[in-house]
């Protein structure tokens, strides 16, 4: 397969220019994971050990933001970041901020509600132990995080792949500027664009490389962390 | 969870740092960027004057509406009538000539209209209409978008309007529209320069070229810092002082993709 | 602030149109362990629930020492089916100690001497989930006696147990009995009862029908659903 070869000879290459679109890449979308968990991550486990009017309406509403299109979330952030947006004084649009900002957004709904998910299912399971032990709110959330560390790492992941392989929202908010805001899906898009399929394609097989190799090593962590901790 | 905290520090400081430097954000359009021109005049440009460029490569259209909304510094885009109006209505400065290349109609080897070798653009769009041979439209409100549609106007005909099944609007670049013509075997107009740098070209060829009204004008404009307070003004005036300037001009012609000189300068004629 | 005696007033519990427990009187005192015994259903789990303070009764009242509020004070149970926290076997001590409020510095001691007590010193830094069911009842069993409760709750802590993982855990009962702290249990095996057994209630589908001392009840049972009970024989409907 001749686009097999092309990205061969990439990786092989070394080269800094394409290893400052991986590493931007990376570090974009993992700063979207984090600014994500940071939301999503509390957000979910007060949904899920609050009752309040209009909670069922909530969740399915954070279901439903699980599968915002990319394209709509980047227009969104587009809008309020342009200059002419109503945070245009910032001076945010077209900088890897602005990306990490859109991709947030993009995730923050799916780490919510996964990890309402996975704390409501474990506090159904812990109610009991943890009211027999006068266990307070706070220190409930507490508890249910941290013995749902193991299914959040995946939540996280989840989050982390879909923003790695988002394309609409950062090349709308980025604007792929060469050597910038060029990432892997805009620079695979550039290169499609460009005719240049064989580099699209070895950029594609690195992409899938590195969402493969952080999935393996998380799926790694988490067998081991199940042995350890059950 | 310190991890991702570091990881989200470390991403703002990397950010942050950038802001500091002297850099300018240009709208400019596909056709430039896939060309690889950018890539030869930047690096000049800097080594001149240390500021840094930003591109944000998008069609005509859409270039100059970023610079209406004051996203950009400057506008280097081509189409004439579409930079008029933005002058008209106050965002740029003032408009300069830079440099020309032109379109050429490209289509498969088989040439279903039989227009191959023709100088006369007109009469070949009337063939393929004619023939009801496919063509692909970039349909993207680009210049090559707006200079194609004037082309069927001067032949009298709106196969857009007409909704023909031969014609296809993509709303894509200039890449992504010689992608769908070969799939297809249509015509397409394409500027020569993204031409010569596709890679894919396979039985895809030139069909016509040479005709004067495939001339294609680029002008560069200084987004106004009067409409945009925070435009900067002087690194924006810089740059457009040298893409008009002797030794601009000088780079400009000098860039070269397989021995074939892809701009013309012709700033101040 | 003490939890004994706890008092149970013409307590029901529904759920729905379901009744679980009905008019149930009851008062549990300091002294020699009370055993909730009864058929499958009756309702023993229920009512030590209620007990605990988990659960609200639909109606009638209950209260420790006179107060109403269920916030458990001196009191802790172990669950027919203890759910252990994902953490190490000490670790899920130290949660425990942690909540009853036992101050950082003294943890660690008292985690060691609970452990050495059940037994379970060597597996201290184990995953507690991948207990065998009999380490998980001792640990449970040591959590709850982290509270330094005055009242101690257990649901048939030895369902599952070999014959010495239960005799082990009887004789952690017997010891935690000695030291004063009142045992409230629900069993199925009347040798247990017999063994260690003060008062004992005798739950029928829902009802109280009989609250005696352990010598009384085994030797003249006052109502035939409890001698049938005795006997082992499948208790008539009605
Ligand atoms: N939340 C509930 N919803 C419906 N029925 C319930 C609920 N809780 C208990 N029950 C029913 O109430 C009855 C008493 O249950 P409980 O668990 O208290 O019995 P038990 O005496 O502990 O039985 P076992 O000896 O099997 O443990 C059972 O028939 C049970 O199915
Ligand atoms: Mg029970």
């Amino acid at each position: 397969m001749m686009e097999g070869s092309g990205a061969l000879d990439l990786v092989l290459s070394g080269d800094p220019a394409l290893y400052a679109i991986v590493r931007l890449s990376l570090v974009v979308s993992l700063s979207a994971v984090a600014l994500a968990a940071l939301i999503g991550v509390p957000l979910g486990g007060l949904i899920a050990l609050t009752r309040f009017p209009g909670r069922a309406g909530v969740i399915v509403l954070l279901n439903a933001f699980m599968g915002l299109p990319p394209v709509v979330v980047g227009l969104a952030a587009f809008l309020l970041l342009s200059r002419s947006g109503p945070l245009g004084s910032w001076g945010l649009l077209f900088t890897p901020t602005a990306m990490v900002i859109a991709q947030a957004a993009l995730i923050t709904p799916i780490i919510a509600a996964l990890t309402r998910q996975s704390v409501e299912d474990l506090w159904s399971e812990y109610r009991d132990e943890l009211n027999a032990m006068g266990v307070g709110p706070l220190n409930r959330l507490l508890t249910l995080l941290y013995d749902a560390r193991i299914a959040l790492v995946t939540v996280l992941l989840a989050g982390f792949g879909r923003a790695a392989a988002e394309v609409g929202a950062v090349m709308i908010v980025g604007g792929n500027i060469n050597g910038f805001t060029r990432v892997m899906t805009t620079a695979i898009a550039l290169e499609t664009s460009k005719g240049d399929l064989a580099l699209a394609m070895g950029l594609g097989f690195i992409l899938i490389a590195i969402v493969f190799a952080i999935n393996a090593s998380a799926w790694a962590l988490r067998y081991y962390a199940e042995r350890r901790i059950g | 969870m310190r991890i991702l905290f570091s990881a989200l520090t470390m991403a703002c400081l990397t950010f942050g740092a950038q802001a500091q430097e002297k850099v300018i954000t240009i709208a400019s359009t596909t056709s430039t960027q896939d060309s690889g021109l950018f890539n030869h005049l930047l690096p000049a440009f800097k080594a001149k004057t240390g500021i840094d460029v930003k591109v944000i490569a998008q069609g005509t259209g859409q270039a100059l509406d970023t610079a209406r909304r004051g996203d950009a510094d400057v506008v280097f885009v081509h189409a004439k009538s579409a930079e008029e109006k933005f002058l008209a209505e106050g965002f740029g400065v003032k408009r300069f000539d830079v440099m020309y290349n032109d379109f050429v109609l490209v289509g498969a080897a088989s040439d279903p209209a039989g227009i191959k070798g023709s100088r006369d653009i007109v009469a070949s769009l009337k063939a393929v209409h004619a023939k009801t041979a496919p063509f692909v439209s970039r349909g993207d409100k680009s210049g090559t978008h707006v200079a194609e549609l004037a082309l069927w106007k001067e032949a009298g005909l709106d196969p857009a309007a007409a909704k023909a099944d031969w014609y296809k609007e993509i709303g894509q670049g200039m890449g992504a529209a010689l992608n769908t013509a070969k799939a297809m075997g249509a015509y397409v107009l394409s500027d020569r320069g993204t031409w010569i740098s596709f890679k894919g070209k396979d039985d895809l060829i030139i069909a016509v070229e040479g005709d004067t009204k495939l001339f294609n004008q680029y002008g560069v404009m200084l987004v106004n810092p009067a409409k945009h307070p925070h435009v900067k003004a002087d690194l924006g005036q810089a740059f457009v002082d040298y893409v008009i300037s002797a030794e601009g001009q000088k780079v400009i012609a000098d860039y070269k993709i397989e021995g074939q000189q892809l701009f013309f300068p012709n700033a101040g004629k | 602030m003490s939890d004994l005696p706890l008092t149970f007033a013409k307590v029901s519990y529904a759920v729905g149109a379901t009744p679980i427990l009905r008019d149930v009187d009851l008062v549990v005192r300091a002294g020699a362990p009370t055993f909730i015994i009864g058929p499958n259903g009756s309702g023993k789990s229920t009512l030590l629930r209620l007990a605990m303070g988990l659960i609200a009764p639909t109606s009638g009242a209950i209260d420790w020492n006179g107060s109403r509020d269920p916030a458990p004070r001196r009191r802790a149970i172990v669950f027919q089916h203890p759910v252990l926290l994902r953490r190490s076997v000490a670790a899920n001590l130290i949660y425990a100690l942690d909540q009853a409020g036992v101050e950082k510095s003294k943890q660690d001691r008292r985690c060691t001497q609970l452990l050495d007590l059940v037994g379970l010193i060597d597996l201290a830094s184990r995953p507690a989930r991948r207990l065998s069911g009999g380490e998980r009842q001792k640990l449970a069993f040591a959590r709850a006696l982290a509270r330094s409760p005055e009242l101690l709750i257990l649901d048939e802590p030895t369902a599952s147990l070999d014959p010495s993982a239960t005799l082990a855990l009887e004789q952690l009962i017997a010891k935690a009995a000695r030291d004063g702290i009142k045992i409230l249990i629900a069993s199925h095996d009347l040798g247990q009862v017999r063994r260690l057994a003060g008062e004992i209630v005798f739950l029928h589908r829902g009802r109280v029908l009989e609250s005696a001392a352990m010598k009384d009840f085994f030797e003249q049972p006052r109502t035939a659903q409890a001698s049938a009970f005795l006997r082992g024989d499948l208790i008539s409907e009605e």
